[in-house]
Order: C-alpha cells, then structure tokens, then sequence
C-alpha cells in the first residue's frame, strides 16, 4: 500500500511540476511543445513491451504488438518531427543593411 | 523492481523535465528535444535490459519498434507543416490506442483479478481515457481534414446521451469489479467508450479544434500516467502526468483566448447560436480594390502590421508572404506580425508556418505585446483571419464570440483584408471591419493576392 501511495505522490507533484515548466514556454513554442510531449507519450511504449514479455499468449502478444507498433511511431515520429520544427525556429542571420 | 532500474527510469524522467524546461526558449529548444529523446531511449533500454526474453518475444518487440520507427520516420518528414493539427491529432489518437490496448492485454493477462485495488482501477481508467482520446482525436482528425464536415454536428439531446453514455460506462466498470471472468463485457466496455469519444468530438466546430487538440493531448499523457500505475512504473508516472499538465494549460490558454469556459467548448454551444446570425446576409456597402490599389497603398505607408489567420495556412501562402516582407523590408517599412492564440488550427500553429518561411520569430507578437501598437500602424493587413478581428466580440453582446479578446485592427490608418469571397468565415460570423471606410478588400486565394502585391510593389518601385 505504500508503495502505492508514494506512486500517487509522485504523480501529483510531476503534475504540480509540469504545471509551473510549461506556464513559462512561449506561445511561438506552443505547437512543437504539443508535438514533443507528443512524442513523450509515446513512452507506453514500455508498458507494451512489459505485456509482450509478460505473457506467452498469443492474442496478448498480437495486442501489445500493435500498442507497441502504434507508440514506437509516437516515438519517433513525435521527435523526429519536433525537431524539424525546431530547426525553423533558428535566428535568420540579419542581412547587413539595415 | 531492482534499485539500478528505478534510477534509470528516475534519470530519464529528469531529462524529460529538463528537456520540456529548454523548449522555453527557440534558442534551446531544439537541444531540449534532443535531451528528452535521450531521456525516452534510456527508458525504452532500462526497459529492454529489466525483462526476459523468449525467441517470440523479442520478434515482437525488435520487429514493431523497427516497423514504427520507419512508419514515424516517413509520417514526420512527409507532413506539411499546414497539416501539424492533424499530425498531433493522429498523434494524440496513438497514444491513447496503445494505452487502452495495453490495458485491455493486462486484463486478459490475469483473468479474474480485477478486484478493488490501484492496479485493476487504473486498467479501467487507461481503457476509458485511451479509448475516448483515440477516438476523440481521429473524429477531429477527420474534421481537420475536411474529411467529415467541420461544422458542429449536432445531434438532438447530445448532452443528455452523452451522459447517459458515461454513466453506463461507470456502471459497466463497477460491474467488472463483480463479474471480471466475463471478457464480453469489456468488450462492450470499450466500445462504449469509442463512442462517447466520437460523440464528444462531433458536436464541435473547427475554429473550436484548438481546444479539443490540447484537450486530447493531455488525455494522452494522463492515460500514460495511468498505464505507469498498472505497471508501478516511475518513468510512465511522471512523464505522463507532465504531458497531462502541459495539455491542461494549452486548454486554458485557448479557452481563455476565447473568453469561453472548457464546458462550453465541448458542450458545444457554439455551432447552435450561430446559425442564426448568418443568416441575416449583410447588404452594406464595401470596398474592393486591386493588388495595384494595395501595392500603392503599402508603398506609402510606414508602419505595417499583419495579421494572418487561418486562410493563410490553407492556400500555403506563408512563403510568398516572406517574399513581400523582404520586399517591404526593403524599402525600410517597419513591418510585424499580430498573432492570436487562436489563430489557425492549434495553439502555436501561425508561429510554425511563419517560421518555416523563414520570417523571424521576433517580429511575431502575440495579442498583449501588438493592441496598443495598432493606433501608430498605417496599414493592417488581414490575411484569411475573420473571428480575431471581428469588433462583434466587444460591440455585440448578442454575438457567440463577445467577450473574446481581439486584436484592434480597426484602430490603424487603413485595413486590407485579404479573403476569398464575402462568405462568412468559419463560425459564420459576418465582420464590421469589412464594411469599414478604411477598410480595402482584395478577393482571392491567400496566395495568389499576396504574389499579386508583391509584384505590385515590384513594379511601382
């Protein structure tokens, strides 16, 4: 039980925490914030990959196979994504005149 | 769990914080994304080495992280950035699928276990939240793509079935508790829930889809939160909740820009009351001039301000719109940027586009930062923007939109709206500053009357 307690802790603090990171992101930012914690949910990635390895049955395997299929995209193309928005946002060098 | 695990799923939840802290400047950002994928590739390694393998497993595991990786790979360098709603969206749906599957995989794993505790109510609430997300985000999906009307789709009594919807849902999970052997139920279960997450999405129009995308993003980290439940697993906990919080504030943040509650959003109020204001068909007077007009128009003006909306992004005009700021620029016009929060599809939306043609983020100012520099501004320009500038919003009490925060446009010298036809918009509004005396339309596909000017200014000079 405690463990269990201490789990819903550190979700509200995570929560409390995220509040006061993401209240300072610009709005120019607000699209590749979206697409970036986008791609970070994609972290259930690991819950598929503990339900492949947990089970022999094959109807769990096909199903944490998609849900492992489908968050590896979110991965990927979550960050591979926000990094070509990023990109754009580089200070165009100042031409000379002025 | 093993101590050396716990703290590799700690260090990479750190450096997802530290990764989203360096997206609060364009001058770390990038960076910032690169330490959260470190961060996600430490916990996908931590993850791999914590569990045992057999020959079945890990053809599972290696063929679906190669196939998404590629699959991801080629949606993220194919995407136009016009289309970023409709990837988040696609996005935000994943998430929520996976973990509802994920979910759904647990309960089959360990029949007859579903019992009172952390672990089975987490289940219920990854396949209630994954469920409605996925398919609240491709209804939007769909909506965005204009693949499905973007206007409100409004069934009779929604809000009564919907709830009626939800409360069998919660009756269904309370009686999983009792009858758990039974996967029938479940099915009927998550069924339940796609549909009240069709039905949620239906209702609400597409200037509205901002919301729904922030709202759907958060649901997606939420549900991640809950899927580290199931498993007690830190790293899921904490990065789910921070993306929970992150979409929580972008709903606020638009809902504000809005001056409308989250519940008026999603109960869809909206699409109702405005039917009736567009039907009156408006016969004032207005004038429509040619890119010459313009052309000369901005030649001699000295301050300029644009204001570009949604219209923009549709005719992909972000690029000749940089070309006539080189051209203004040029001749030594001080020219910016006015943007809304609610411009364009989601939050943040005109920024990327302007970005990508290159346009310097400095000179985008967001609505605080650009009223009062309205009064001292020659020329306004409106690009397929409708709602962000309609007077209605402080004039009109009777209007959907009154109380919204807008930009002044009204207070420069002179207007040039750029729009297609004098149809109403997207929320069907009509807009005074059409008919305003100072106000000149130019009628046409954004891009087209951008190059046009341009090549006016071109040959004037």
């Amino acid at each position: 039980m405690n463990n269990e307690l201490y789990l819903i802790l550190i979700f509200i603090m995570a929560m409390l925490l995220g509040y006061e990171l993401i209240k300072k992101i610009p709005p120019t930012l607000h699209t590749p914030l979206m697409s970036g914690t986008n791609a970070i949910s994609g972290i259930v990635i690991i819950g598929s990959i503990l339900v492949i390895t947990n089970s022999s049955d094959l109807t769990v395997n096909i199903l944490g196979f998609i849900s492992l299929l489908l968050s590896s995209i979110n991965v990927f193309g979550g960050f591979i994504v926000t990094d070509r928005m990023l990109e754009m946002f580089k200070k165009p060098k100042k031409k000379g005149d002025k | 769990m093993d101590t050396i695990y716990i703290i590799l799923y700690f260090i990479s939840s750190i450096l997802f914080i530290l990764g989203i802290k360096m997206l609060s400047s364009p001058l770390t950002a990038r960076r910032g994304n690169v330490v959260s994928f470190t961060g996600m590739a430490i916990a996908i390694i931590t993850t791999l080495s914590s569990v045992k393998y057999d020959l079945n497993s890990i053809i599972f595991i290696f063929s679906g992280i190669l196939a998404g990786g590629i699959l991801g790979l080629i949606f993220a360098k194919k995407v136009q950035m016009t289309s970023m709603p409709q990837m988040v969206a696609i996005f935000n749906g994943l998430g929520g699928l996976a973990s509802s599957l994920i979910a759904f995989s647990e309960i089959l794993n360990s029949k007859n276990s579903i019992s009172f505790n952390i672990i089975s109510i987490s289940i219920l609430v990854s396949i209630l939240i994954g469920s409605v997300t996925f398919s609240g985000s491709i209804t939007g999906f769909l909506k965005l793509q204009s693949l499905i009307t973007g206007k409100p789709i409004l069934i009779p009594m929604r809000n009564y079935l919907n709830l009626l919807l939800l409360l069998s849902i919660i009756g269904l999970m309370i009686f999983t508790f009792l009858n758990s052997d039974n996967t029938l139920i479940f099915y009927i279960l998550i069924s339940s829930c796609l549909l009240l997450g069709i039905l949620i999405v239906l209702p609400i129009g597409g200037a509205d889809m901002p919301v729904v995308i922030a709202l759907l993003n958060s649901y997606s980290g939420i549900v991640a939160a809950f899927t580290g439940f199931i498993f007690s697993n830190l790293a899921l906990i904490i990065s789910g909740s921070l993306i929970g919080a992150s979409g929580l504030i972008l709903t606020r943040i638009m809902t504000k820009a809005m001056n409308r509650s989250l519940a008026n959003v999603v109960l869809g109020g909206f699409g109702a009351t405005t039917e009736s204001s567009s039907t009156e068909i408006s016969d004032k007077s207005y004038k429509s001039g040619s890119s010459d007009d313009i052309g000369s128009l901005l030649e001699y003006s000295e301050n300029i301000i644009v204001v570009p909306g949604y219209g923009l992004a549709v005719a992909q005009a972000q690029h000749s719109l940089k070309e006539l700021l080189d051209v203004l620029v040029n001749q030594e016009k001080n020219v910016i940027f006015a943007i809304h929060p609610v411009a364009g599809r989601m939050p943040g939306h005109m920024n990327v586009l302007l970005a990508e043609a290159n346009i310097d983020y400095e000179l985008l100012l967001d609505l605080d930062q650009v009223n009062e520099k309205f009064s001292q501004t020659d020329v306004a320009i409106v690009i397929g923007a409708n709602d962000v500038v309609n007077p209605a919003a402080k004039l009109d009490k009777t209007s959907p939109i009154y109380g919204m925060p807008i930009l002044d446009v009204e207070k420069s010298k002179s207007i040039v709206v750029l729009k297609r036809s004098m149809n109403p918009g997207f929320a069907g509004l009509d807009n005074d500053i059409f008919y305003n005396d100072k106000t000149i339309m130019l009628f046409g596909d954004a891009k087209d009357s951008i190059d046009s000017v341009t090549k006016s200014i071109k040959e004037l000079s």
